[in-house]
C-alpha cells in the first residue's frame, strides 16, 4: 500500500466523528452571543479555517524546504498539497470571514481587523503559486521554483502578520479580540474541538489528493515500462507534480 | 566578482538608457494619474505619503521586470554558471543595480511629486524622507531581485513578476507610507529651510517605523541569499 | 594519466521522459570524443550536463577525477563551452564581452587581446556585438570558450556559420591540432568523424554505439539519423 494511503481509513473516520462534534457542540452547546446573536456562530468555523490554513502554507515552506535539500519529488507534492489545501481553506476563510464581518460590524469587509487584513495578503501571494507553477514548463524547474516561492511564502506569512498588525494599531484602536482569548469554557470547548476537527479533515483531504497524484504518477510510470516510451503521451503543461 | 556583473550591467544600461528613464517617465505620470484620480490639487499627510510610497512602489515593479531578460535571451546565465563564482555574486550586482535605479529615479521623482503634489512639510521632512527612500529602496531592490528571478524564467513573466512581487512588497510599503506619513506630519509648517534642523530630530515617533523596515529588509536579505543559487541552478 | 572524463550509467530526465539512460563513455587526455545522434537523442543535454550546467538524475560522473555535480565547483574553471548561443551580450562590444568574461573567470587582460588576435577580431573588437555578422560572432564565441585556457573543450556545432577561412583561424584553437580534451557534436557526421578519436552515437538516450570511428559505417549512420 502506498504510504499516503497508510492510516487514510482511520483519518477519515477521525476526521468525520471529530466534525461532527465539533458542529454539534457548535449548534447545540455554545451559548449564543450576546450582541451578535446566532450569526457569531460562524466564528467556529472561521478563525479554524483561518488558523489551519495559515499553518498549512508554513508547512508548504517547510516541505518546500526539505525538497530543496534533498530533491525527492515527494517532498514537492507534500508541498504541492499542502498549499493548495490550504488555499481552498483560505477561500473558505475569507468567505466566512467575510459573513462574520458583516454580522459583527454591518460590513462586508473590514480594515481596523488586522488578522483578516494580513490573511487577505497571504492569500493573494499564494494565489499565484498555480499559475507560476503552470508557467514553467521544464518539471524540474517548476519543482524547485515552487519550492523556492513556498519557502519565501511561508516566511512571509509570519511577517507579513507582524507588521499589518502595528500598522493597524496605528491606524486603529482594537476593537475586538479575534482569537477570543477569554473565552468561556462552554464556547472555549466548541471552539477547540472544531479547530482539531478543521485540522483533521485539513490532514485528511490533503492525503486524499496525494494518494490521487501519486497513483496516477505511478501508473503513468508503470504504463510507460510495459508499453514502451512512446505509447504513453506526456501529460501536456500541468500545474501540480506530474 | 560581483563588481563586475555589476560593471556590465551599468554599462549596458548607460548605452541602451531603457530602464530608468521608463521608470521615471512612469512615476511622473502616475502622479499625474492620481491627480485626477483622486481630483486634489494638493495633497497633505498621509494621502501624500500614500500616494508617493504607491507610484514608488509600481515604478520599482516596473523596472523589475527588466533585469534579469539580457541574461535570459543572451545567454547570460549560462556564461555565469560556467564561471567558478559564487552564485550569490548575481543576486549581490543584480540587487545592487535596481537599488541605483531607484535612487536615480527618486531624484527625479520625488522633486516631481514636491512639484505636482506640494505637500505641506516635505521640505522640512526631506531627511527622514531620505532615510526612508534609502531602506524602501533596499527592500524593493532585494524583493524586486528575488521575483524578478523567479519570473525571468517562465512563460509568462511580465505578469508573473509583479503579482508575485506586489503582496511580497506590502510590509515594506506599510512601513514606509505610515513612516513618511508621520515624517510630514511633524513637520507641517517648516519649509525647506527645514532641512537643516531635520536631519537632528531622527527620534521623531516614525522611529519605529524605520526599524520595521530596516528589520524587514534584514529579513529579506538573508532568505534571498538562502534561496536564490536554487533559481540559478538545474 | 586517467580518463579525463569517466561517465557510467548516466540517466538525465526530462519530467517523467528520461533524454540520457545510462549512458557510458571514458575519454583520456587529449582525446577528442564525438557524439552523434538525431536532434533530441541527448546530445547537447550531455554536453550541458560535463559542463556542470545540468545535474546528473542517475549515474556517476566524473570530470579531471572529480565527481559531478558534488564537486562542480572545483572544475568548472577548467571546462571551455562552445554552445548553439554564443553567450554574448548583444550591446556589449566583442572587446568588453571578453574582459567581462575574464574578470569573471579572473584572466587578465592581455590574454583577452591574445585570444581578440587569434581569432582575428583584434580591429573590430570594439564594434557592439549586435552589429557582427554571424561569422565575427561565432569567432567571438571560440574566443570567449578558449580565454581561460579550458582543459576540457565541449563544442556544440563548433564551425557553424564559419567560412573556410574563419574555419582554418580557430583551428589552432579548438581543432585537434590544440592537444586539448574535446568533445564534440555536429550535424555533419562525416566531419565530426574526420576529427575523432571516439565516436559515441546516441539513439533514444541510449550508446548505439561507442567506439572507434573506423569501426561505424555509414548505415549505421543513416539509421541514427532517420
Amino acid at each position: 500500500m502506498s504510504t499516503h494511503a497508510k492510516h487514510l481509513r482511520g483519518l477519515t473516520i477521525a476526521t468525520l466523528v471529530t466534525l461532527t462534534a465539533g458542529l454539534a457542540l457548535t449548534f447545540f452547546y455554545a451559548p449564543i452571543e450576546l450582541n451578535e446573536g446566532f450569526v457569531q456562530k460562524i466564528f467556529y468555523v472561521h478563525v479554524p479555517l483561518a488558523i489551519i490554513s495559515l499553518m498549512g502554507y508554513v508547512a508548504g515552506g517547510v516541505f518546500g524546504l526539505m525538497y530543496l535539500r534533498t530533491g525527492k519529488k515527494v517532498w514537492d507534492l507534500r508541498s504541492y498539497c499542502a498549499i493548495h489545501m490550504s488555499l481552498i481553506f483560505s477561500i473558505g476563510g475569507l468567505i466566512s470571514g467575510a459573513i462574520w464581518a458583516k454580522a459583527a460590524w454591518g460590513h462586508w469587509w473590514v480594515w481596523s481587523e488586522p488578522t483578516l487584513v494580513s490573511y487577505l495578503i497571504v492569500v493573494l501571494l499564494f494565489c499565484t503559486y498555480q499559475p507560476l507553477r503552470f508557467s514553467i514548463e521544464d518539471p524540474e524547474r517548476q519543482s524547485t521554483y515552487a519550492a523556492v516561492f513556498a519557502v519565501v511564502g511561508g516566511a512571509f506569512v509570519p511577517l507579513n502578520f507582524i507588521v499589518v498588525r502595528l500598522s493597524v494599531q496605528y491606524l486603529h484602536p482594537r476593537v475586538l479580540n479575534l482569537e477570543g482569548g477569554q473565552l468561556p469554557a462552554s464556547m472555549a470547548t466548541a471552539f477547540y474541538v472544531m479547530v482539531a476537527a478543521i485540522a483533521l479533515l485539513f490532514v485528511t483531504l490533503m492525503k486524499y489528493e496525494m494518494l490521487a497524484k501519486s497513483t496516477r504518477m505511478e501508473t503513468r510510470r508503470l504504463r510507460r515500462r510495459v508499453l514502451g516510451d512512446d505509447a504513453v503521451a506526456p501529460v501536456s503543461r500541468s500545474a501540480a507534480p506530474v | 566578482m560581483a563588481w563586475a556583473i555589476l560593471r556590465k550591467d551599468l554599462t549596458v544600461e548607460l548605452r541602451t538608457l531603457e530602464t530608468v528613464p521608463a521608470m521615471a517617465i512612469f512615476t511622473v505620470a502616475t502622479f499625474v494619474v492620481f491627480h485626477f484620480g483622486l481630483q486634489r490639487d494638493q495633497l497633505q499627510g498621509q494621502l501624500a505619503a500614500g500616494v508617493l510610497a504607491v507610484s514608488l512602489l509600481f515604478a520599482a515593479i516596473l523596472g523589475t521586470n527588466r533585469l534579469f531578460v539580457a541574461e535570459r535571451e543572451q545567454g547570460g546565465f549560462d556564461g555565469f554558471l560556467l564561471a567558478p563564482v559564487d552564485r550569490s555574486a548575481m543576486l549581490l550586482a543584480k540587487a545592487t543595480a535596481l537599488f541605483l535605479y531607484m535612487v536615480v529615479l527618486e531624484i527625479v521623482a520625488v522633486p516631481a511629486f514636491a512639484i505636482f503634489a506640494a505637500p505641506p512639510g516635505l521640505g522640512g521632512a526631506l531627511g527622514g524622507i531620505v532615510l526612508f527612500l534609502l531602506l524602501v529602496d533596499l527592500a524593493f531592490a532585494l524583493v524586486g531581485t528575488l521575483v524578478s528571478a523567479i519570473a525571468v524564467n517562465t512563460r509568462a513573466r511580465d505578469l508573473i513578476g509583479p503579482i508575485i512581487g506586489l503582496p511580497l512588497q506590502i510590509p515594506a510599503l506599510i512601513a514606509f507610507a505610515i513612516g513618511i506619513g508621520k515624517e510630514l506630519a511633524v513637520f507641517p509648517h517648516r519649509g525647506p529651510g527645514g532641512v537643516i534642523r531635520a536631519f537632528t530630530y531622527h527620534h521623531s515617533p516614525s522611529g519605529e517605523w524605520l526599524l520595521v523596515l530596516a528589520l524587514y529588509d534584514v529579513f529579506n536579505a538573508l532568505l534571498a541569499y538562502a534561496v536564490f543559487d536554487f533559481l540559478l541552478e538545474e | 594519466m586517467d580518463d579525463v572524463i569517466s561517465i557510467r550509467e548516466l540517466v538525465r530526465n526530462f519530467g517523467e521522459r528520461a533524454v540520457l539512460r545510462g549512458v557510458s563513455v571514458s575519454v583520456p587526455a587529449g582525446a577528442s570524443l564525438a557524439v552523434l545522434g538525431r536532434n533530441g537523442a541527448g546530445k547537447s543535454t550531455l554536453l550541458r550536463i560535463l559542463a556542470t550546467l545540468l545535474r546528473p538524475h542517475g549515474g556517476e560522473v566524473r570530470l579531471f577525477d572529480r565527481t559531478l555535480p558534488r564537486d562542480s565547483w572545483a572544475v568548472r574553471g577548467q571546462i571551455g563551452l562552445l554552445s548553439h548561443e554564443p553567450l554574448l551580450y548583444r550591446e556589449l562590444s566583442g572587446r568588453e564581452n571578453l574582459i567581462y568574461h575574464a574578470r569573471l573567470h579572473g584572466i587578465d587582460r592581455a590574454r583577452v587581446e591574445e585570444v581578440l588576435a587569434a581569432v582575428g577580431m583584434a580591429r573590430r573588437g570594439d564594434d557592439p556585438v549586435r552589429a557582427c555578422s554571424r561569422g565575427m560572432v561565432q569567432r567571438l564565441a571560440v574566443a570567449r570558450a578558449v580565454l581561460h585556457r579550458p582543459r576540457l573543450l565541449l563544442l556544440d556545432e563548433p564551425r557553424s556559420n564559419l567560412d573556410p577561412a574563419a574555419a582554418d583561424l580557430i583551428e589552432p584553437l579548438i581543432g585537434r591540432g590544440a592537444g586539448i580534451t574535446r568533445v564534440l557534436t555536429s550535424h555533419d557526421p562525416e566531419a565530426a568523424l574526420a576529427e575523432a578519436d571516439l565516436v559515441l552515437a546516441l539513439q533514444g538516450g541510449r550508446a548505439a554505439y561507442l567506439g572507434p570511428p573506423e569501426g561505424i559505417d555509414s548505415a549505421t549512420i543513416r539509421e541514427l539519423y532517420r
